[in-house]
């Protein structure tokens, strides 16, 4: 019986609906963002040490970075 | 417990939503209770891939209901003595302790999680980009020492990163703002947008410069949105980008 593959196993085709432009003069590409954008609009893929919960980690990272507000994407602790 | 911990910074907070739920990789090491074969190991390892039922533990946050869990994969990798070490690819929300405790129950033996490191977490996976606590006080510091932006992209990664597994719809400039405000997505409004989507299918909305807009579930197939010229094609679930970094389309033509 066949498997659901993982989320990561699947290919997609990207497929054109309407040719259309993009203006310059709006948005940024999300590379070039300028500093404060781009902390601002940023995600750390963090190596999370032993000890410390993932609560606890994610304040420090806060705090080395000085933002006011971060979020985690998903508990790592023992359970 | 350590490895893959993504940290979204500021606004990127609203996409880690779309990560709590996404597919998760481990690397585990678990202690059985008793000496089995490493064939039988095997065997039964097998035998938990795809569907599994699961209650939370007591300690956790969420309702103790009994539902049911992927598991995409599990891969023996070794064993020594009573130590079995195995991969396994799973949907969110899986305990691996407790599958850890099952597995041990049909060996019989009985077993438990001895050690536990995460290796994927969504899109975000070790060898792409992975930084320690220290790497990123380093960087940061070097950062502020010289200005040099580019030392930013050593250790922070865009938020688009973390829409990757989702499938995309592109959009045109017009339709940019209405959709800050929450407004549906219209056939008129797609640009192009990836094969694989259902209706009901989560999708991240993004400009043609790659930005994130929203996260938005589709009402259509990819198919059907390719045909129509009318209709709504999906509703905003999650406004990403700030109102206004578009500016308001007059009409359905370019800005």
């Amino acid at each position: 019986m066949p498997r659901t593959p993982a989320p990561w196993m699947t290919e997609r085709q990207l497929l054109v609906k309407a040719e259309s432009k993009t203006n310059p003069k709006y948005g940024c590409k999300p590379e070039d963002r300028p500093a404060k954008d781009y902390i601002r609009f940023g995600v750390i893929n963090l190596d999370k040490p032993a000890g410390p919960t993932s609560h606890e980690v994610a304040a420090w990272v806060k705090r080395i970075i000085g933002v006011e507000h971060v979020g985690h994407g998903g508990t790592l602790e023992t359970l | 417990m350590t490895g893959v911990l993504p940290v979204a910074l500021e606004e990127s907070r609203k996409v880690v939503q779309a990560l709590l739920l996404s597919g998760k990789e481990y690397v585990c090491i678990m202690k059985l209770h008793g000496d089995v074969s490493e064939e039988r190991v095997r065997e039964v390892l097998v035998e938990f891939e795809d569907l599994i039922y699961q209650r939370p533990p007591l300690r956790a946050s969420v309702k103790r209901q009994l539902r049911t869990r992927r598991i995409y994969y599990i891969d023996f990798l070794e064993m020594d003595g009573r130590n079995v070490l195995f991969k396994v690819g799973c949907e969110g929300g899986t305990y691996i302790r407790k599958l850890c405790h099952d597995i041990g129950e049909v060996l019989g033996c009985g077993a438990h999680m001895q050690e536990l490191r995460r290796t994927r977490a969504g899109p975000f996976v070790e060898n792409e980009g992975l930084v320690t606590l220290h790497d990123v006080a380093y960087w940061f510091d070097r950062w502020r020492e010289t200005g040099d932006d580019s030392i930013l992209r050593k250790f922070i990664q865009p938020m688009e990163k973390a829409l990757a597994l989702l499938p995309k719809i592109y959009v045109k400039d017009s339709a940019v703002d209405a959709l800050c405000h929450g407004a549906s997505l219209t056939a008129p409004g797609v640009a192009s947008l990836e094969t694989g989507i259902k209706a009901g299918s989560m999708v991240a909305v993004l400009t043609l410069k790659g930005e994130a807009v929203a996260l938005a579930e589709a009402q259509a197939s990819t198919e059907e949105i390719l045909d129509i010229a009318h209709g709504v094609v999906a509703r905003v679930k999650r406004v990403l980008m700030p109102r206004g970094t578009y500016p308001k389309g007059w009409k359905s033509g370019e800005l």
